[in-house]
């Protein structure tokens, strides 16, 4: 999402969005007092378009679309250097990934790719039980259209027998798959409210 | 009994959910209450005259006020009562404000439990007895507790109004934090310069009595006549002999003896006098590390001494004084860094925290005043400020601020580039507290004047590379990342309740906050009292406080002493326990229970004993009441009548 | 003989297959009976944890539902990231929101169990007194790094294990193989984590200053306990010499590889033929030298 340098605080205030991150993330937003310690301890402050300690500031004044757009969400690697250090025991990792979850749900996404690469683990995972490393990568890459990443690592791992060309399977397979239908099934409908229909391919596995 | 009610509105403190004139018109109802009414503001001066007029009017024998609670003006009503003569015990008070109306919104309830609460102030009333205090002298002698510059401060008041003052010191020296300080905000003055002649003065005033190296071991009595008995702590130096020539400190060979008075940068003997101009100047032996104290051959200080003063032999004693009046001045401690892991855990040597940096400024310091790393004695070029540090930090359980660090930073940075001009400072803050006089102005001239480079944010790692230290954080403003690599780095370290402030607390009989600060009396209106009488705070015990809020609350500690000193006598507190002698069994089990000592036995004639109690002694607590198996001492003014007819109506 | 369950997790049955057999072999040196889940599955991992709270709950929570129902009151897995799901399960299952769904969908409760990962086993069921008595190859004279990565001690309230800072037990496994261990500041600093994949460049940058601070401090290799930080440290060494124009070459062994090897295992049956940087300058035997060096009666 691109960078605004103008807010017009009253009319993009989402109150029921600060709530609903309150909730999903079991934190407090309103306890940051903007020291900066996450974005200091964040090894991806470089590559966020709004650094960790601003998604909070954003989160605290409501500015959904602005954070459920931002790439930072979708950059976090869940490291916890910023819940280890912040001095007000928010768990700001537990609030990035609360944020990852209501992106997806909202069909925002900024980083179609990465999403791209966690789809393809899960569909690897609800097919065989389990992630095919060696399936896994090729087929990311060919859909993410940079085919040839990674190429110069195949030799080698070739040569010292570590690519395996058949997942492993779990038998009861039926089971795992029971129980991403099932969470499916109940993600929308949480707290009673409908699933939105219909849901858009983007956003579900 | 004759019972008039009173119910405050208090504005709409009350009135905004308690239907005042309900609970008047409710009251009406109860055993003996033959007047009612609701007032606006009762403890406004034509609202005492209200309950005097009804008093009169009504023949009313005793009086209920329902308003708030009775710490600030039980004294007002019960003087009121007395001034239309009754006496000031035919007085209750019912607490509709605190515990009712600022606590609920449900207009119907708090009504109801407004009218509960005065149902069992008139229930208790109807039980209550006149009781007359009596008259004591007032011991016209001041115990300061803490030699700091608060401590000092009030000690030098109160010595120049002719009172006598006794100081207990537990360090070997008094002048506190601020005898470690080189300079000081806001004027950049040297803290030895101005901090010293008052040093002088304690030592030399003929009515001051000092024990340094010393301790509060016990005190009983109360306001106007406290016991106190000091522990003094064996120095192994006969402070009458010693001269404070310093011949054995320069002998004494146990040489790895931590430098306290220097933060433990570089190291002292085990016989030591802290600093040249220490008061008391007179030497101690550190038992933990002088060799002749634990079994090794030594003794060169004792050959050495000219006027024999070492006394390997010493025990500790213990002194009694008698005085009228105490205030505790005993400061503070510093937070312990080793807590932030982030930061080295305490285990870097060129991250040190701010009062090592005054060690080190100062020209009497481990380095005579020349700025140089600790680890490998280099002067640095780039030195790294980090503030808060154990301070607005829930994480380690210090969420306050510690007031004083921003300008400390700011005079720290401004000195270190008056010491090292070619050095650059830089500053990692959240925000800069400096609301003093001419505080802000000092700030913006350490970066306008003095180029030290702000950043604000809090720092999230300090690690080393190479032979530098990289200190990792955020530039918030900027919304980046930083790194600053520094020679040398200076941890602001945040202001705690000093060692053992809790214990003293408890020997003195006053309350102190979750985090050992002592607590005032009103944090607005009472600002030096405690809830204890007689004893009174001054300075950094209280809170964070720089030196001008210490010097000023030293004096207005002082100034309470001398008004209290100005009267001879004093009242009294009458609610204390009395035995009933033809109900006491001799069982002898209140005497084991009173905290105070105020129960002894007493002999009638032909030898038969009774408890009984001494009421200048005896604070009150009601131990022995709940206690005695026949009832027979009860608490006056809180008897087990009264209490039960309260809890009865509640029931009822 | 102490009854573990093992939780194997994908990466081990993969590319980490050395940690796996390592981890055998020294387990099993220490009389530690490693119990095979049946039937496991993948933890799911950041993707679940990032899709739904309840998916990865389940996803992890089933492992450890049969590692129960098998009869153990461990399980320990060698990769953090699945140690964090499946602390992350016995979370669920405490969470009054979640419980519900979670048992039913996983058929149990699972917050009795102990979950651990290798480190935390071999640090308090075995120990570096008892490591240290078992050597028969010491690494003496060899300088290695510990690197424990972000997820082992982090957060602490949920990994409840050594320091979130500064954790030591690694540093103490090593010294008692008779390593040299330095003071490494980055020791929960980030690898780079997933974007080995989608952000290449993020490992070059994250991983390089990794591998570069090792150098710096000497460190001949640099040790690991996590799957996804071996790969990215060893087997995309290359591509990180390549991104910052630098020519490393520090093996990046497993924590369990360096203990079989003091305690004297044939280096293949611990897999060390598997790293990408060869580990040949581990097997150097510099006991001697060094006693040499010092010179006959330097002892004293
Ligand atoms: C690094 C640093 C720099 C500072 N610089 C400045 C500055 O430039 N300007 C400024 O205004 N303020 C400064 N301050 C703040 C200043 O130190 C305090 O305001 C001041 O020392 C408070 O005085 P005090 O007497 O209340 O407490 P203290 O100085 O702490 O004195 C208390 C005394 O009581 C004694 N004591 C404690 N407990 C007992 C006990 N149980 N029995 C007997 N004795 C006891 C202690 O030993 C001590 O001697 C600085 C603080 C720090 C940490
Ligand atoms: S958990 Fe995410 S936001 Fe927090 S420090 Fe790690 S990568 Fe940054
Ligand atoms: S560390 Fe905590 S308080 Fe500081 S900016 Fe981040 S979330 Fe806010
Ligand atoms: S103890 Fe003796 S030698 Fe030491 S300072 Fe005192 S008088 Fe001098
Ligand atoms: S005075 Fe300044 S540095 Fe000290 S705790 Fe307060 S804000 Fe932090």
């Amino acid at each position: 999402m691109e960078r605004t340098n103008t807010l017009s605080i009253r009319q993009s205030r989402d109150t029921d969005f600060i709530r609903e991150v309150e909730e999903a993330s079991g934190q407090d937003v309103s306890k940051c007092y903007q020291c900066g310690n996450c974005m200091g301890s964040c090894a991806y402050t470089f590559a966020y378009d709004y650094p960790v300690t601003q998604i909070m500031r954003l989160v605290q004044l409501g500015q959904k679309d602005i954070v459920l757009g931002s790439s930072a969400i979708w950059l976090c690697a869940n490291c916890q250097a910023c819940t280890t250090r912040c001095p007000n025991d928010i768990d700001v990792a537990r609030v990035m990934e609360a944020l990852r979850i209501m992106s997806r749900k909202s069909d925002t996404v900024s980083l179609p790719d990465i999403q791209a690469f966690y789809d393809e683990f899960l569909r690897s995972v609800k097919t065989f039980g389990r992630v095919f490393e060696t399936g896994l990568l090729p087929i990311y890459n060919l859909r993410a259209k940079k085919p040839f990443t990674d190429f110069d690592l195949a030799p080698r791992l070739l040569m010292k027998g570590k690519l395996t060309f058949f997942p492993a399977l779990v038998k009861k397979r039926k089971k795992i798959a029971e129980i991403f239908e099932v969470v499916k099934r109940d993600r929308f409908s949480k707290d009673g409210k409908a699933r939105p229909e219909p849901l858009s391919s983007k956003t579900d596995i | 009994m004759r019972i008039g009610v009173f119910v405050c509105n208090c504005g709409t403190n009350i009135a905004g959910t308690v239907d005042t004139a309900k609970v008047a018109s409710e009251a009406l109802t109860f055993a003996d209450v033959v007047y009612a009414t609701n007032y606006m503001y009762t403890c406004s001066e034509p609202g005492q005259q209200e309950i005097q007029r009804a008093i009169g009017e009504h023949g009313l024998q005793g009086v209920v006020v329902a308003a708030c609670s009775p710490r600030m003006h039980e004294p007002t009503f019960r003087r009121a009562v007395e001034k239309a003569g009754l006496n000031k015990y035919m007085f209750e008070m019912a607490n509709i404000r605190e515990h009712v109306s600022w606590i609920g919104n449900d207009k119907a309830a708090n009504t109801a439990k407004a009218a509960d609460l005065v149902r069992m102030a008139v229930a208790k009333l109807r039980f209550n007895q006149p009781l007359f205090s009596s008259k004591m002298p007032v011991n016209k002698r001041l115990l300061v507790i803490g030699g700091g510059v608060a401590g000092i401060q009030a000690a030098l008041d109160c010595a120049d109004g002719g009172m006598d003052v006794v100081m207990v010191e537990r360090k070997q020296y008094i002048g506190g934090k601020m005898a470690q300080l080189d300079k000081t905000f806001p004027t950049i003055d040297c803290s030895s310069c101005i901090l010293g002649p008052k040093m002088v003065d304690v030592s030399q005033k003929e009515n001051i009595t000092l024990y340094a190296s010393s301790e509060i071991e016990s005190i009983s009595g109360y306001i106007g006549n406290f016991t106190v008995d000091i522990r003094k702590k064996a120095t192994y130096v006969n402070w009458d002999a010693c001269t404070g020539c310093g011949a054995c400190m320069e002998k004494c060979p146990a040489k790895n003896t931590p430098d306290v008075f220097n933060e433990n940068l570089g190291s002292a003997r085990a016989i030591n006098i802290p600093f040249p101009q220490a008061i008391p100047k007179k030497a101690v032996i550190d038992a933990r590390h002088c060799r002749q104290l634990n079994g090794k051959k030594c003794g060169v200080c004792a050959k050495i001494c000219p006027v024999k003063a070492i006394d390997f032999e010493m025990k500790d004693t213990i002194v009694t004084e008698k005085v009228g009046a105490i205030i505790a001045a005993t400061g503070y401690d510093l937070f312990d860094h080793s807590v932030y892991g982030e930061y080295g855990a305490g285990r870097y040597p060129d991250v040190i925290t701010g009062i090592q940096y005054e060690r080190i400024l100062s020209a009497s310091g481990p380095y005579g005043g020349h700025i140089q790393r600790p680890s490998d004695g280099k002067e640095p070029k780039n030195i790294v400020f980090l503030a808060c540090v154990g301070s607005r930090d829930a994480s380690v359980g210090r969420p306050y601020c510690s007031g004083v660090c921003c300008m400390y930073i700011a005079k720290q940075a401004i000195l270190t580039k008056d010491h090292l001009p070619e050095s650059n400072s830089y500053v990692f803050y959240m925000d800069i507290r400096a609301p003093g006089k001419n505080y802000d102005e000092f700030v913006r001239r350490a970066q306008e004047e003095y180029g030290v480079q702000y950043i604000r944010g809090r720092v999230a790692k300090i690690y080393p590379r190479g032979d530098r230290m990289v200190v990792q954080g955020a530039d918030t403003l900027l919304g980046v990342q930083v790194e600053v690599e520094a020679d040398l780095v200076v941890l602001a370290t945040g202001i705690e309740s000093s060692a053992g402030a809790g214990e003293l607390a408890e020997k003195l009989r006053i309350s102190y906050d979750q985090y050992g600060f002592y607590m005032e009396s009103h944090p607005k209106l009472r600002p030096v009292e405690t809830n204890t009488a007689g004893v009174y705070l001054a300075g950094a015990c209280q809170g964070p406080k720089d030196i001008p809020s210490s010097v000023a609350q030293g004096s207005a500690a002082a100034s309470k002493v001398q008004s209290l000193f100005a009267h001879d006598t004093i009242e009294t507190n009458p609610q204390v326990a009395l035995v009933n002698e033809r109900n006491c069994i001799a069982c002898g089990k209140c005497i084991q229970v009173c905290p105070f000592g105020a129960i002894q036995w007493k002999e009638l004639r032909g030898g038969i004993k009774k408890a009984e109690v001494l009421p200048t002694v005896c604070q009150g607590c009601g131990v022995c009441n709940a206690t005695c198996p026949p009832k027979a001492v009860q608490l006056q003014h809180a008897t087990d009548n009264q209490l039960l007819a309260e809890v009865n109506e509640l029931c009822a | 003989m102490k009854r573990v369950a093992y939780y194997k997790g994908c990466s081990l049955e993969g590319l980490a297959a050395e940690y796996d057999r390592s981890t055998h072999a020294v387990c099993e040196a220490f009389g530690i009976e490693l119990v095979e889940i049946a039937d496991w599955n993948c933890c799911g991992s950041t993707p679940a944890h990032s899709y739904d709270p309840l998916l990865s709950a389940a996803l992890a929570g089933r492992n450890l539902a049969i590692a129960a129902d098998q009869g153990c009151d461990m399980v320990m897995t060698p990769c953090p990231g699945c140690l964090k799901s499946l602390k992350g399960a016995q979370e669920a299952c405490e969470d009054p929101g979640l419980r519900k769904p979670f048992v039913e969908l996983v058929g149990r409760d699972v917050d009795g169990l102990k979950t651990v990962s290798l480190l935390q086993l071999l640090y308090e069921e075995v120990g570096p007194v008892a490591i240290k008595k078992a050597v028969r190859r010491p690494l003496t004279g060899h300088v290695l790094i510990p690197y424990y990565g972000c997820l082992l001690t982090r957060p602490a309230q949920k990994a409840k294990f050594d320091d979130p800072e500064n954790p030591v037990s690694m540093d103490r496994l090593l010294e008692a193989t008779g390593a040299l261990v330095p003071d490494f500041p980055y020791k929960t600093e980030c690898c780079g984590a997933t974007y080995g994949v989608t952000r290449n460049d993020f490992v070059g940058k994250l991983s390089g200053r990794i591998l570069d601070m090792t150098a710096r401090l000497g460190g001949e290799a640099i040790v690991v306990a996590c799957p996804l930080c071996q790969q990215n440290l060893d087997m995309r060494q290359d591509q990180i010499n390549k991104y910052q124009k630098s020519a490393l070459h520090l093996p990046v062994p497993y924590i369990s590889q360096v203990i079989g090897l003091a305690l004297g295992m044939d280096p293949k049956e611990l897999g060390m033929d598997k790293l990408c940087v060869s580990p040949d300058i581990l097997f150097e035997d510099r006991a001697e030298a060094e006693g040499k060096a010092q010179g006959p009666g330097a002892a004293a």
